[in-house]
């Protein structure tokens, strides 16, 4: 995937296009005023997105798996600001899954890299505003009088010379669908951000209510007739496959159905998910060898890394580059160089992998939260040997994906599995089983080289990042030689566009053979990639006898990031001394595919303190300022940018999956340990809104500080660095006595 | 068969007495509110009430709850509208919303205890539930604004 031609294509597939009634996929259908009945059966569908029924009710359908991110509030929110919809009336419905609701650059209903509210936000403006179009003509007509002479308040047409009004429900009890539905035009149709009467106010959630009182349906609460429940032992290994199992004997056990040998793991099948639960552990599989991942030994592999990283003759693949890093670099007073080495972590989503199946004779049906529901029909349709368009998926609520559920294993095995005992299946992963065949964020090892001149500020910058690709394990064999081998998930943040003013850098992907069970992970690339270089330049600003604040600020005069780190500078006091025996440190990061045209950018400060003794860090406090261009809800932003720091933190001090032959060494979250409450620092959260007329990516922009400002506080409070990641009390330890 | 009390109607499991409650719950009865994490009590989102202690779902042979009474989340209030589901909503609490219902059954027992607890209590009581997605702070300020209700 290309940045700037993704780019590109955004802009054009979103902005340039005039928005026309049947470009949506779907034709009018106003079949108002033919009784009741029929109109609760079909209220007035004004196209894709909005339909009204004539008590006002008006229906918004959203297209985008609900995960957290509060998206089936977002986008609706910009439905109906074009609208002029009373917000009170508006009901939010999941879409179906069909090609009216693609996704503009994925050509998809898939969401991943926080771009679902960037790419849906023009044609969720356009829907919403042709629908007003057909509510303002319809009145007009009726009473006789020019369109252009009418306006709107919240769902309500009023006629400016005679004052006369007429709500959307009333209009939606009469109106006709026009032959032609009205085109409506992005440049000179939409309102501008000081007509906003929505966006940027800040609503509830619609999915919060549901959330506190059991009624939220997930994937796993899906329930159908006759089902059988199951659960999937997967093989661990990367292509590895059941050579041999004790199905025969788990198959007598009771409640069991069926043991069902898949070429890639083995279901087992009973009645109950307990009988499952309980045979499960009975189930003993040998594995067949010879899979490159077999090898897979944790500590070693990073010690290959990190010597792979260090040959000056392996040569990467170029992500991104400013000027000649190469040519620049022999020109610097000085240089240092400076290696950074992240483990695997692991999702570790709360609720567990699941999907649940129905095949049958005539097609299937799949109920399942996931982040790629396009996907789900074609990879089921291709695993049954059926038509894409044969398999119907129920988007449910995601309990977490972060990326784990941007892949869709879960499916397609309770489609097997469903094939094969001729039944509906739910299938469920035990947590042991989510965890052994998890899919994890890269290890890395990478390696700076930075050029300073004599006042210490940066001529030349070389990094590069060591590690498995992610694309062909996420998506399909081939996928990165189709993409020229620039893996956006593997590489994202190893650039530096807002940091304006340096000239020459240089980053490359050096990539190590492929056998990992790899991720998409909430902040991919960006999660390490800016953990090395905010943790760089913290330590050349120290080499350079400067703030770290001044020192940032003095490589970039780009107004968005001076003000997120002026910002966040100011919430945190810092420059002001912190209580005794806890430091600070800065770091700057953005989350932006396209930049700096689009981008997000955040500051941030963390506050810590160290047990000594233990190695224990305890982050105190923690500022971060935010800028993702327009907000459209800016309490859920805050709170996603919140939600995205425990996780960073958390990925940052505490998780670590580690290898031994391929195996998985952890099996539960006693092992796998996340951040719990008692070790959550106190967070404040700014959001810049504005800076940037359109919404950027929201979801994943508080994760890459997280990382580098504990260590850059780590360094201030001691005088040593952390290199690796997590940050555990064996390393701090071993960082003091370095 | 077992039998005992669910939500305040009488109910009864013709599983095996092994069976862990949560399931007796989730598939035998149907109550989906009570979320499956991780099977062996580490995270608390299969968190109920027995007889008004909050106990692990996931790790409660269903045969120790017989005559007793269990909770559910969708038994705590009638209409949700338990201070702590109030304060849930005005906080802005969930994200993905999973482990959610564990939260507030774990906060519920806390108040119905400790009617003002510190934010010591609050974290000590708490720290048995993991939140994925980080709602912490939220899950402690909306205890806190539940707690000047109670």
């Amino acid at each position: 995937m290309n940045g700037m031609n993704d780019f590109e294509l955004l802009e054009f597939r979103i902005s340039r296009r005039t928005f026309l009634g049947g470009s949506a996929g779907l034709a009018f259908a106003f079949t108002l005023g033919v009784g009741k009945e029929a109109q609760a059966q079909t209220p007035g569908r004004l196209n894709a997105y909005v339909s009204i029924a004539p008590d006002g009710t008006i229906t918004i359908q959203q297209p985008v798996a609900e995960m957290g991110q509060g998206i089936s509030t977002g986008l609706p929110l910009i439905v109906a600001e074009e609208l002029d919809a009373d917000w009170s009336k508006v009901k939010v419905e999941q879409s179906p899954i069909d090609p009216a609701y693609h996704h503009p650059v994925f050509k998809a209903q898939y969401v991943v890299a926080s771009i679902s509210t960037l790419g849906y936000w023009t044609p969720m403006r356009m829907a919403g505003a042709q629908a007003r179009r057909v509510l303002v003509d319809a009145a007009a007509q009726k009473w006789g009088v020019s369109a252009a002479e009418c306006v709107t308040e919240p769902s309500t047409v009023v006629h400016q010379p005679s004052g006369r009004k007429m709500s959307y429900g009333e209009i939606a009890s009469f109106a006709t669908p026009p032959a032609t539905p009205p085109a409506i035009d992005a440049s000179k149709d939409l309102k501008k951000p000081g007509e906003y009467r929505l966006l940027g106010k800040g609503v509830p959630r619609v999915d919060i209510p549901s959330k506190t009182d059991g009624s939220a349906r997930y994937g796993i609460d899906a329930r159908v007739p006759g089902m059988a429940y199951a659960t999937f032992v997967r093989a661990s290994v990367r292509g590895s496959a059941p050579a041999s199992s004790n199905a025969d004997a788990v198959k007598k056990l009771p409640g069991i159905v069926d043991v069902v040998t898949l070429p890639h793991g083995v279901a087992v099948v009973g009645e109950t998910y307990a009988a499952v639960s309980k045979a499960r552990k009975q189930l003993k599989v040998e594995w067949r060898g010879g899979q490159p991942g077999d090898a897979i030994n944790t500590d070693k592999d990073l010690e290959t890394y990190l010597g792979d990283g260090r040959d000056p003759k392996r040569v990467g693949v170029e992500w991104k580059s400013k000027g000649d890093a190469v040519k620049a670099m022999p020109g610097a007073a000085r240089t240092l160089a400076r290696e950074y080495l992240n483990d695997n972590v692991y999702h570790a989503q709360m609720e567990p992998m699941n999907a649940t199946a129905d095949v049958r004779a005539d097609g299937a049906e799949i109920w399942v939260g996931t982040q790629a529901p396009t996907r789900t029909t074609l990879d089921v349709g291709k695993a049954l040997g059926i038509d894409a368009q044969k398999v119907k998926v129920h988007q449910l609520y995601l309990g977490g994906g972060f990326g784990r559920r941007a892949t869709v294993e879960a499916s397609v095995d309770a489609a097997l599995v469903s094939k094969a005992v001729n039944r509906p299946v739910k299938l469920i992963l035990s947590r042991e089983d989510d965890l052994a065949s998890g899919t994890f964020r890269p290890m890395t090892s990478q390696r700076i080289e930075a050029g300073t001149d004599a006042s210490g500020k940066i001529v030349a910058w070389r990094h590069r990042v060591v590690g498995e690709p992610v694309g062909d394990f996420v998506y399909h064999p081939g996928y990165n030689k189709a993409a020229k081998d620039r893996d956006t998930i593997f590489m994202m943040g190893a650039e530096m566009p807002y940091y304006n003013k340096i000239d020459h850098w240089h980053s490359e992907h050096l990539m190590e053979p492929e056998r990992t069970r790899v991720a998409a992970y909430r902040g991919i690339g960006a999660g390490y990639t800016k953990f090395a270089i905010e943790s760089m330049i913290d330590e050349l600003a120290h080499q350079a006898k400067m703030d770290p604040l001044a020192y940032r600020l003095a490589h970039t005069d780009d107004a968005r990031a001076r003000r997120v780190m002026e910002k966040v500078a100011e919430m945190s006091g810092w420059g002001k001394k912190p209580p005794a025996g806890r430091a600070r440190g800065f770091a700057f990061a953005e989350y932006a595919l396209f930049a700096p045209k689009v981008g997000s950018l955040c500051g941030a400060v963390a506050e810590i303190s160290l047990d000594r003794k233990t190695g224990r860090i305890r982050v105190h406090n923690y500022w971060a300022a935010a800028d993702a261009g327009l907000a459209i809800n800016p309490t859920a932003l805050a709170n996603q940018v919140e939600s995205a720091i425990v996780w960073g933190l958390s990925t940052a001090l505490k998780e670590r999956v580690t290898m031994v032959n391929g195996q998985v060494q952890q099996s539960n979250f006693h092992q796998y340990e996340l951040m719990r409450m008692s070790e959550v620092p106190e967070i404040k959260v700014e959001v810049i809104t504005g800076a940037a007329p359109i919404p950027s990516m929201v979801g994943e922009l508080g994760v890459p500080c997280t990382a580098p400002a504990v260590a850059n506080a780590f360094f201030a409070l001691t005088g040593k660095r952390l290199y690796h990641m997590p940050f555990t009390p064996e390393r701090v330890r071993a960082a003091l006595k370095a | 068969m077992v039998k005992f009390t669910i939500n305040g109607k009488e109910a009864y499991s013709e599983q095996p007495g092994d069976t862990p409650l949560l399931w007796v719950v989730r598939d035998e009865l149907g109550l989906t509110g009570t979320k499956f994490g991780c099977g062996m009590a580490q995270c608390g989102a299969c968190t109920v009430h027995v007889d008004g202690n909050p106990l692990r779902a996931c790790v409660t042979p269903v045969s120790s709850v017989a005559g007793k009474k269990v909770t559910t989340i969708e038994g705590l209030s009638p209409a949700s509208d338990h201070p702590l589901q109030k304060a849930w909503i005005a906080e802005q609490v969930p994200q993905c919303g999973y482990c959610q219902s564990g939260q507030i059954m774990q906060a519920a027992a806390l108040l119905a205890k400790n009617k003002k607890p510190t934010r010591e209590q609050i974290v000590t009581h708490m720290n048995g539930n993991i939140c994925r997605c980080g709602t912490y702070n939220g899950i402690v300020r909306a205890i806190q604004r539940a707690s000047k209700e109670v």
